[in-house]
């Protein structure tokens, strides 16, 4: 590193206060001006903000987006899951391999172009999506590939790497740069125009214990997927002792197949907001933040705009629509690409600037959360509703839903079906009626509820309710027809745990890719019926034994399909009583080729 | 005077003090429950997860679950002993423990644990992992396949050094023991006698020109199960 390259860095550090806990915005500045973190990089940091190195290294190594050593300046990351393979994504990546004469995981030896797989980018509906220069593409062909190289090319500014956040101005210029409105379906909740004003107004009305009684009336529960009440969370909060109450916004939506939240914060980005000050009123804070999934960087410039909107309109900052004692603001924390991070602790591991490791728990965020004060952390959805339920009543919203479920769900709704897309239906509709809404087949093999962390719910179940009581969703919800081969996707949510398992406890550490090896031999036909018992009882011992709910549902694929299928697994069950993992051909492969014959049969 | 309040494990009531966690109370009390990341002197931190229990009904590892009155906590039971086995096996596939070549054989935990809880030979599919030894220091070596992450020395480096030498590195399966100043030992300010170098429960960190002082067969669990010095605490008077 040059003494330039030092004196960069170190301004990049200043702009952030020399503040340990905003090493997040550190690392993501240095990796877009420089390309990576060097090992220089990495002292200059740790220098700057009194830690040690190998403290920078432990959180900068965590992230898939955040890299050690150069890549292409360039960066085409693919969105590879069940859903972008069914609708094409290997064609398109076999273009972009033949265009740009790389492999996938390679960089150019030019350091022009890296191209990369990388795991859900929340596009099921437009997919095959990709992350180009952290620029959204959606429903790509083959045919697009030479017309979106030409504009990386045209874009190039060979005095810097591409703009972080990206900018709109550039995706402009770019094919295949839209997103289409995804709200197929909108019901009391999203359904007509919205003033922004008029739950933060009507709660300003209220004193902040009435407010939270509303939220608690309205018996609203957390929109994430653990259904959480969000009353007794946000009085919990409220009632800790704390130099500051945080409203913190899980905005990390990185469960497969999921993308309503994305949808709200792309069109609605003002009932969000609605929804963190009313919480801010309500909890006696004075900052919000969102922790923003780092796929979702081309949100940033948008969601800005409307922050500092609110801003000039009196609805942030010192005295909220004239309030005297009422001052809050909220920023935008920019995640980089790690799945846990959206889950509650590891989120607000990942604010204060380090690795996204889930926190042991009591004590729950609401009493030590964010820098150790008390906070509550609600799902976009969440907010949402609640920034509704102040401005119409919580009897209106009770009126929708079922008893212990009220309100209406958002559902992001893809794989095999005509119209893929977020429905807002009232909780309690049954999956038969989902699949008639969205379009699809009769014929329909199986419906993945809730992601790869929920369920594998087959046809004898589609007449059960979504509802918190009965099929519990945090929205994702992927439609199989009879054509798809289910252990193979199985197994590629069982990769996709591997990816995202942080490693801080064994379980889940080595039981994710020890359960992908299982799943692996089953599926080539080489497992006895004993393997797959063993595989079944290490799946529950993972299930049983991982620290947090990532750990604790990653076997969900192979148990809810083994449940549901098992026809499937008795059809690829070995003949032999024994076959040991790797097969014997291929064990000698290396030797048979050196010798230059076959071994003889005896 | 802190206030002492009871919660049962295993039907037998123990007698708890504010603060302390449920593995510190069931120690002082006898009641040995199996761990590997947690050691007496360094902050929990929930790694292993070998000591988890039933608490009031959940999982939870005792190392970092804070004692409170009343609890009902299932401990020594087929379930979870099958389950802190195969967590042990996991441990031995996903680095190389040849425990009969091993210079820590007798002394340690992971070993000890695997006999404690009935382990004969790991039914997982072995890792292969061929991570580096790093021989830099003149007076300690670290043998990273032998690394359980475990983050003993990483909190005793931290807490108990206050000189912060390693560190975590990458994620999942992926993830290593990292070594401050460039990945060295030998470049780093690490001397034999910090306490990072004594809590290593393998042999990744080991002390150079020691290992053989007290051969194999006479060493700390070669003659008693672990857990055993806790289990003789049961039953005594305590002052």
């Amino acid at each position: 590193m040059t003494q330039n390259h030092a004196e960069a860095v170190a301004g990049i550090i200043k702009e952030f206060a020399a503040d340990r806990i905003r090493l997040m915005d550190i690392a993501l500045a240095v990796q877009h001006r420089f390309g990576c973190i060097g090992d220089d990089a990495i002292h200059v940091i740790a220098d700057q903000l009194g830690i040690h190195a190998v403290e920078v290294e432990d959180m900068v190594t965590f992230y898939a987006f955040l890299d050690r050593e150069a890549r292409g300046r360039n960066r085409i990351r693919l969105s590879n899951t069940p859903i972008s393979l069914m609708k094409g994504a290997i064609e398109v990546a076999r273009a972009f391999e033949d265009a740009l004469n790389l492999k996938l995981g390679e960089t150019s030896p030019d350091f022009e172009f890296t191209l990369e797989w990388t795991s859900d980018i929340g596009m099921a509906d437009q997919e095959p999506a990709a992350l180009i220069n952290d620029m959204i593409l959606t429903s790509l062909t083959p045919l697009d590939v030479p017309g979106i190289i030409a504009a990386i090319r045209g874009l190039e500014d060979k005095d810097c790497l591409p703009s972080f956040p990206p900018k709109a101005a550039h995706m402009a210029l770019m094919p295949k740069a839209i997103m289409r409105p995804s709200l197929i379906q909108a019901g009391p909740l999203l359904f007509g125009a919205h003033d922004p004003a008029a739950g933060i107004q009507a709660a300003l009305r209220m004193t902040p214990e009435k407010v939270i009684e509303e939220i608690t009336a309205s018996k609203l529960r957390g929109r994430g997927g653990a259904g959480f009440p969000t009353g007794m969370k946000w009085r919990l909060t409220q009632k800790s002792a704390g130099s500051e109450h945080y409203v913190l916004c899980n905005a990390d939506e990185g469960e497969p197949g999921t993308f309503k939240d994305r949808m709200l914060l792309a069109e609605y980005p003002d009932l969000v907001f609605d929804g963190m000050t009313i919480a801010g009123y309500a909890l006696g804070s004075h900052q919000g933040i969102v922790y923003l999934r780092g796929e979702y960087a081309y949100l940033w410039e948008p969601l800005q705009a409307s922050l500092q909107t609110r801003r000039s309109q009196g609805l942030l900052g010192p005295h909220i629509c004239g309030h005297p004692d009422f001052n809050f603001d909220i920023r935008i924390q920019l995640g980089a690409g790690a799945y846990i991070c959206g889950e509650e602790s590891a989120l607000i591991e990942s604010l204060e600037g380090k690795r996204g490791a889930p926190r042991d728990r009591p004590p729950f965020p609401t009493e030590h959360g964010y820098l150790q004060e008390p906070s509550a952390v609600d799902n976009v959805e969440t907010y949402v509703c609640a920034a509704r339920i102040m401005e119409k009543g919580a009897a209106w919203f009770t009126s929708c839903g079922t008893k212990q479920s009220t309100g209406t769900k958002l559902l992001s709704v893809s794989g095999d079906c005509a119209r893929p897309g977020v429905y807002e239906v009232p909780f309690g509709i049954t999956l038969n009626d989902l699949l008639d809404l969205c379009g699809a087949e009769d014929d329909t093999a199986y419906v993945q509820m809730s992601g790869p962390s929920g369920q594998a719910v087959a046809p004898k179940d589609f007449g059960r309710r979504i509802a918190y009581e009965d099929l519990s969703t945090g929205g994702s919800t992927m439609i199989f027809g009879p054509h798809r081969d289910v252990l193979d996707i199985a197994l590629q949510f069982s990769n996709f745990f591997v990816d995202e398992s942080c490693g801080w406890c064994t379980p889940c550490r080595v039981g994710t890719t020890l359960l992908k090896q299982g799943m692996e031999k089953i599926i080539h036909g080489r497992a006895s019926l004993a393997d797959i018992s063993a595989t079944e009882a290490l799946a529950n011992t993972v299930a049983r034994m991982s620290r947090c709910g990532l750990g604790q549902t990653a076997p969900n694929p192979i148990l809810t399909t083994m449940r549901n299928f098992p026809e499937l697994y008795e059809a690829r069950v070995a003949p032999e009583k024994f076959a040991p993992l790797v097969a014997l051909d291929d064990a000698l492969r290396e030797a048979i080729e050196v010798q230059g014959r076959e071994p003889v049969e005896v | 005077m802190t206030e002492t309040f009871r919660f049962t494990i295993d039907g037998v009531a123990i007698d708890a003090l504010e603060g302390q966690s449920v593995i510190e109370a069931c120690d002082a009390a006898g009641i040995y429950i199996p761990r590997l990341c947690h050691h007496p002197d360094l902050e929990p931190s929930g790694n292993c997860r070998v000591c988890t229990c039933k608490i009031n009904g959940r999982n939870s590892a005792a190392c970092v679950t804070p004692a409170l009155h009343g609890m009902v906590i299932e401990n020594d039971t087929p379930q979870l002993n099958n389950d802190r086995r195969t967590i042990i096996e996991m441990l031995f596939v996903e680095g190389n423990h040849p425990c009969p070549y091993c210079v820590a054989s007798g002394n340690c935990e992971l070993q000890a644990l695997g006999y404690r809880l009935g382990m004969v030979a790991p039914t997982q599919p072995y890792q292969w992992p061929g991570r580096k030894i790093d021989a830099t220091h003149p007076d300690i070596y670290l043998d990273h396949d032998r690394c359980i992450l475990c983050s003993r020395c990483i909190r005793a480096s931290k807490m108990e050094d206050g000189k912060t030498i390693f560190g975590f590195e990458g994620r999942g399966i992926a993830m290593r023991l990292n070594v401050g100043s460039d990945g060295r030992l030998g470049d780093t300010q690490m001397a034999a006698i910090d306490k990072a170098a004594s809590v290593c429960p393998v042999a990744c960190i080991v002390i150079k020109r020691d290992s053989y002082k007290i051969p194999n067969g006479s060493r700390r669990f070669d003659k008693t199960p672990i857990g055993s010095e806790i289990e003789a605490r049961r039953g005594q008077h305590k002052s």
